[in-house]
C-alpha cells in the first residue's frame, strides 16, 4: 500500500534536521575545546538531545506510509502529539517547581536546610524555583494550550510535521540546560533571565520556530477572523522575543565557556532588566494566560465571551500600557525621576484594562453561574480570574511611590507575586489542564470530580495561608525598617527584623506544603483519567464554537 | 462593518500592530538612559574592579547573593541612616550586570566595605550563625577551600573591555599577576604596577590563608571595596529632593 509518491521528507523536516545537526557539531567542538566542566556537561546533554532529535525525524519518516493528511473524513486532522507532550511536561515541571518552592520556603524558616553545600544553597535554588514554575510549568502550559487552541479555532492541522515537535522538545531541552546550570552555578545574575548566553541563543531559535508555526497555522485557518485568544498568544510570542533579545545581549568570555558579561551596565542595565522583568509578568504570566482564559472559560461554561468590544479595547490598551510600567521596580533608586513617574502613571492606568479582562472573563458566566456549584474545574478558573483581579489591583497600589517606599524589598512583594502566581497563573493552568487531558486522551470525563474539589480547597487554603502570611510579614518588615524611637534613632537593628519574620516563614511553608499536596492530588487524578477513564465516542468530540 | 476587522482578518497586520504597540514605551524609557547627564555622569573615585574584585563579584553573582541582598540605598531617610549615603548612578557604571537586587532578606550591601574586619567575613561566610545567631543566611564553607583560577581572569577582563569597561591592554595583560599581587602582596613582583593601575585598591591576604588564593579571598576583596570608592563628603551637598 505504501507508495513512495505519497511520502517525502518535507523541506521543514530537512531544515530542522540540518539545524539540529549544526547544534550537534557545535556541542562536539565545545566538548573538545572547553576547559569549563559545566560546558562539557551541557555540551554532552546538548549532543544527546540533538542526535535524538535527528533520529526522531528520520524514524518518523521511515515509519509513516504517507505524509499526514490535512483532513480525515472532512474534519481537520489535528496534530495532538506535541500538545500531549507539553501537557505532560507541564505537570512534571509544575510538581518539581512547587517542591523547590517549598524547599526554599523551608530554608528561609530553617536555614540549616541549606546544608552549606554549593548545589543546595538558597541562592542557587531560588532561580531554579522561579524558572521551574514560570518557564517550565507556565511555559509548557502555554505551549500546550496555544498549539491546541490555534488548531481548534482555525479548524486546521498545525503547520509542519517536525516543527511543532521541535518547539516543545527544544523548549524542554532549554529548561534542562537552564535548570542544571543554576545548580552548578551558571547564571547571568538577572532575575528571570538567569540562563547563560548559549541557552539563550538556543531559546531564540526555538522561539522563532514557535512564532513561525503559530503564524503558519493562522494562515491555514478556515475562519475569516482570528479568534481573540490567538491575539493574546501572538502578542505573548512576539513581545517575549523582543524582551529576550534586548535584555540578554551579552558577550561570552569564550565561545566554549559558560560565563558571559551583559552588554548593559548599571542604570541602563537596571532599566532594561525591569522593562524585561515587568513584561515577563505582562506577556508571559498575563497575556498568555489571558489567552487561556478566553478559550477555556467560554468553552467550559458553554457561553460566548461576554463582550467582543471589551476584548478589543482591553487587548490593545493592555499591551500598550504594560510596556511602560517597568520603572515601578526602581522607585527611589538612581533611575531618573521622570522615568519612575512614567512607570507609576502607566501602572495605575494599567488597572483599567486589567479589570476589563477580569470582567470579560467573569461575566462570560452570566446565565451559567449555577455551574460554579457543580463544576469544580470551572470554579477553579473563575477563582483564578478573581485572583487576577486582586493582584492587578494590588500591583497598581504598590507602584505608587509612597506605597512602594514601604513595600519594596519586603515580603509584601513576595505576597503580591504569589497571589498572582498561585491564584491566577497556576489556577487557570490547572483549570485548562483539567479540561485538556480528557479531550486529548479521548476520555468522557475526569476520573474523579471529587478529587478536583479536594484539590481546589486544599490549594485555596494553601494560597490564603501563603499570601496572608506575606502581607503581614511584609508590612511589618517595612514598618520596622523605618521605625524611629523617641530619641530619634532607628528603633530596630536589621537582625531583629529577620527574627520577627520567622513565624510567618513557617506559615508560608505550611501554605506551600498544602499547595504541593493539591498538585499531587491533581496528578493522581489525571493519571487515573488517562489509565482508567472511559473512552469518548468519536461523535461527541468537543466542537469549537467559532470566534466572535 | 467594524474597523477592527483589518487586524482580525490579517495576521501580518495584527503582528505589525502588536509590534508597534509594544515598541513605543520601551523606546521612550530605555534610550534616553544612554544619553542623559544624570545616568552617564562620571563621579570622582570610580575605577574598574581589580581582577580579584571582579572574580569576587562573579562569585557573588554565581551564588545568587543578589536574591537576598540589595546594593541600592534608596533616597529615603531611614535607609540613609541605616546603610549610608544613597547610591549614585555612577557607582554601578562598571557593573555588568547590575546587582541592585529586589529583595532584602539580608541587609543592603552597597556600603558594607570596611564595616567589618576580614576575619569577621571569613567566619561569617563559613558559618553565619557563629557571628549572628539569628541569621538565616546560608553558610558558604566551600569558598575557603576552592582555589581561584587566576589565569582565567585575562579572558574576563577582555570580555568586560568589549562591553565598555575601560580596561587597558596593560590591565588585561597583567590580570593574572594582579590577582596574585592583590591577594598576596608580600610575594608580589609588581605591587607598584598593580597600585598604579587600580588607585585606592587594597592589597592583603583577605581570607587569612597565605597558602592559596581562594574564592573566599576574591569574595571578601569585593565585599570590602563596596561603597569605598566615592568620597561622599563631596556629594553630600547635592542631597536629592527625594530624601524624606
Ligand atoms: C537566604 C538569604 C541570604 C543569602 C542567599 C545570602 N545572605 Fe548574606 N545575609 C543574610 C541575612 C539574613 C543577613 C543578616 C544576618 C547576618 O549577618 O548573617 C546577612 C548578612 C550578610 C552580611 C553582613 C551585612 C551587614 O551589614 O551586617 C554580608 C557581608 C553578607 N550577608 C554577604 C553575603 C554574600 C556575599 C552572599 C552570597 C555568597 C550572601 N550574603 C547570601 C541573608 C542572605
Ligand atoms: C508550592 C508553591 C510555592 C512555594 C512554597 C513558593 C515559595 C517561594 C519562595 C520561598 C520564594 C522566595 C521568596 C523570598 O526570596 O523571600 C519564592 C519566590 C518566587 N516564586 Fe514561588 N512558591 C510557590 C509557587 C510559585 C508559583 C506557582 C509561581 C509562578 C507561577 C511562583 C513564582 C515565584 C516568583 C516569580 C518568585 C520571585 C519573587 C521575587 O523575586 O519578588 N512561585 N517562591
Ligand atoms: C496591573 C498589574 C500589575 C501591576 C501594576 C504590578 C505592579 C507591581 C509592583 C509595583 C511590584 C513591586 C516592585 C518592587 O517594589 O520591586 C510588582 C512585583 C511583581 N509582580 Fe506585579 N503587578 C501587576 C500584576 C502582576 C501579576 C498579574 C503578576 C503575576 C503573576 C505579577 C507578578 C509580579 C512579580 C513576579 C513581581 C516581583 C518582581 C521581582 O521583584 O522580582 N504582577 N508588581
Amino acid at each position: 500500500m505504501a507508495s513512495t509518491a505519497k511520502k517525502s521528507l518535507t523541506l521543514e523536516e530537512v531544515g530542522i534536521a540540518g539545524l539540529t545537526g549544526l547544534v550537534a557539531l557545535y556541542c562536539l567542538m565545545a566538548i573538545a575545546n572547553t576547559t569549563d566542566a559545566v560546558m562539557t556537561f551541557h555540551a554532552g546533554v546538548g549532543l544527546v538531545f540533538a542526535l535524538a532529535g535527528i533520529y526522531a525525524i528520520f524514524r518518523g519518516y521511515a515509519n509513516r506510509s504517507e505524509n499526514p493528511p490535512q483532513t480525515v473524513d472532512g474534519l481537520p486532522n489535528y496534530k495532538l502529539g506535541p500538545v500531549k507532550f507539553a501537557t505532560f511536561m507541564s505537570m512534571f515541571w509544575g510538581l518539581a517547581g512547587f517542591l523547590v518552592g517549598l524547599i526554599i520556603a523551608l530554608q528561609l524558616a530553617f536555614p540549616a536546610l541549606n546544608f552549606d553545600l554549593p548545589w543546595t544553597n538558597f541562592g542557587r535554588l531560588r532561580p531554579l524555583h522561579t524558572s521551574a514554575v514560570i518557564f517550565a510549568f507556565g511555559g509548557n502550559v502555554l505551549l500546550a494550550t496555544s498549539f491546541y487552541v490555534v488548531q481548534r479555532t482555525c479548524q486546521a492541522r498545525i503547520a509542519g510535521n517536525a516543527a511543532p515537535w521541535f518547539v516543545v522538545a527544544g523548549y524542554n531541552a532549554f529548561i534542562v540546560i537552564a535548570g542544571t546550570g543554576y545548580l552548578l552555578g551558571v547564571t547571568q545574575g538577572k532575575e528571570y533571565a538567569e540562563p547563560e548566553w548559549y541557552a539563550d541563543l538556543w531559546l531564540t531559535i526555538v522561539w522563532v520556530v514557535y512564532l513561525l508555526v503559530f503564524l503558519a497555522t493562522l494562515w491555514k485557518r478556515k475562519e475569516p477572523h482570528i479568534y481573540v485568544a490567538n491575539w493574546f498568544y501572538l502578542a505573548f510570542i512576539l513581545t517575549i522575543a523582543m524582551l529576550h533579545l534586548v535584555n540578554n545581549a551579552t558577550i561570552p568570555v569564550s565561545i566554549f565557556g559558560t560565563k558571559s558579561y551583559i552588554a548593559w551596565a548599571g542604570v541602563q542595565d537596571a532599566m532594561t532588566q525591569w522593562w524585561y522583568g515587568h513584561n515577563a509578568v505582562g506577556f508571559f504570566l498575563t497575556a498568555g494566560f489571558l489567552a487561556i482564559m478566553y478559550y477555556f472559560v467560554p468553552k467550559r461554561a458553554e457561553r460566548p465571551v461576554y463582550s467582543y468590544r471589551l476584548s478589543i479595547v482591553h487587548f490593545w490598551s493592555l499591551i500598550f500600557l504594560y510596556i511602560w510600567a517597568g520603572p515601578h521596580h526602581l522607585h527611589y533608586t538612581a533611575l531618573p525621576q521622570w522615568s519612575q513617574t512614567l512607570g507609576m502613571t502607566f501602572s495605575i492606568m494599567l488597572w483599567m484594562p486589567s479589570w476589563g479582562g477580569m470582567i470579560n472573563g467573569l461575566m462570560t458566566l452570566s446565565g451559567a453561574w449555577d455551574k460554579l456549584r457543580t463544576d469544580p474545574v470551572l470554579r477553579m478558573m473563575v477563582v483564578s480570574v478573581a485572583f487576577y483581579g486582586m493582584s492587578t489591583f494590588e500591583g497598581p497600589l504598590m507602584s505608587v511611590r509612597a506605597v512602594n517606599s514601604l513595600s519594596h524589598y519586603t515580603d509584601w512583594t513576595i505576597g503580591h507575586v504569589h497571589s498572582g502566581a498561585l491564584g491566577w497563573v497556576a489556577f487557570v493552568s490547572f483549570g485548562a489542564v483539567y479540561c485538556l487531558v480528557p479531550w486529548l486522551w479521548n476520555r468522557k470525563q475526569l476520573y474523579s470530580m471529587k478529587l478536583v474539589n479536594w484539590h481546589f480547597w486544599v490549594s485555596t487554603i494553601g494560597i490564603v495561608l501563603y499570601i496572608s502570611a506575606m502581607w503581614v510579614s511584609g508590612i511589618m518588615q517595612g514598618l520596622m525598617w523605618r521605625a524611629y524611637n523617641s530619641l530619634g534613632f532607628l528603633e530596630y537593628s536589621f537582625i531583629e527584623t529577620v527574627e520577627a519574620m520567622h513565624p510567618f516563614y513557617v506559615i508560608r511553608a505550611l501554605g506551600g506544603g498544602l499547595f504541593v499536596l493539591g498538585a499531587v492530588i491533581m496528578i493522581y487524578n489525571l493519571w487515573m483519567t488517562v489509565q482508567r477513564g472511559e473512552a469518548e465516542t468519536a461523535s461527541a468530540k468537543p466542537a469549537m464554537a467559532p470566534a466572535e | 462593518m467594524n474597523r477592527h476587522a483589518i487586524f482580525e482578518k490579517n495576521s501580518i497586520v495584527l503582528t505589525v500592530g502588536i509590534l508597534v504597540a509594544v515598541a513605543i514605551g520601551g523606546l521612550v524609557e530605555l534610550v534616553p538612559n544612554f544619553y542623559l547627564k544624570s545616568t552617564i555622569e562620571k563621579v570622582d573615585g570610580m575605577r574598574p574592579y581589580t581582577p580579584l574584585e571582579l572574580a569576587g563579584r562573579d562569585i557573588y553573582v554565581r551564588e545568587g547573593c543578589y536574591l537576598c541582598h540589595s546594593q541600592m540605598v534608596r533616597t529615603l531617610r531611614d535607609e540613609v541612616e541605616r546603610y549610608g549615603p544613597y547610591s549614585l548612578a555612577a557607582e554601578s557604571m562598571y557593573d555588568h550586570p547590575f546587582q541592585w537586587g529586589s529583595k532584602r532578606t539580608g541587609p543592603d550591601l552597597a556600603r558594607v566595605g570596611g564595616k567589618y574586619s576580614d576575619d569577621w567575613h571569613v567566619q561569617h561566610m563559613n558559618d553565619p550563625r557563629s557571628v549572628s545567631p539569628a541569621s538565616i543566611m546560608p553558610g558558604y564553607p566551600f569558598l575557603a577551600k576552592a582555589v581561584l583560577d587566576a589565569e582565567s581572569m585575562t579572558g574576563h577582563l577582555k570580555a568586560n573591555a568589549i562591553v565598555g569597561v575601560p580596561y587597558t591592554d596593560e590591565m588585561v595583560a597583567a590580570a593574572a599577576a594582579d590577582v596574585m599581587a592583590q591577594a598576596n602582596p608580600d610575594a608580589a613582583e609588581d605591587l607598584d604596577g598593580f597600585e598604579a593601575r587600580y588607585p585606592n585598591a587594597v592589597a592583603r591576604d583577605f581570607d587569612g590563608n597565605p597558602e592559596a588564593v581562594t574564592e573566599l579571598d576574591a569574595l571578601i576583596a569585593y565585599l570590602q571595596m563596596l561603597g569605598t570608592l566615592v568620597d561622599f563628603k563631596l556629594y553630600d551637598g547635592k542631597a536629592d529632593i527625594n530624601l524624606r
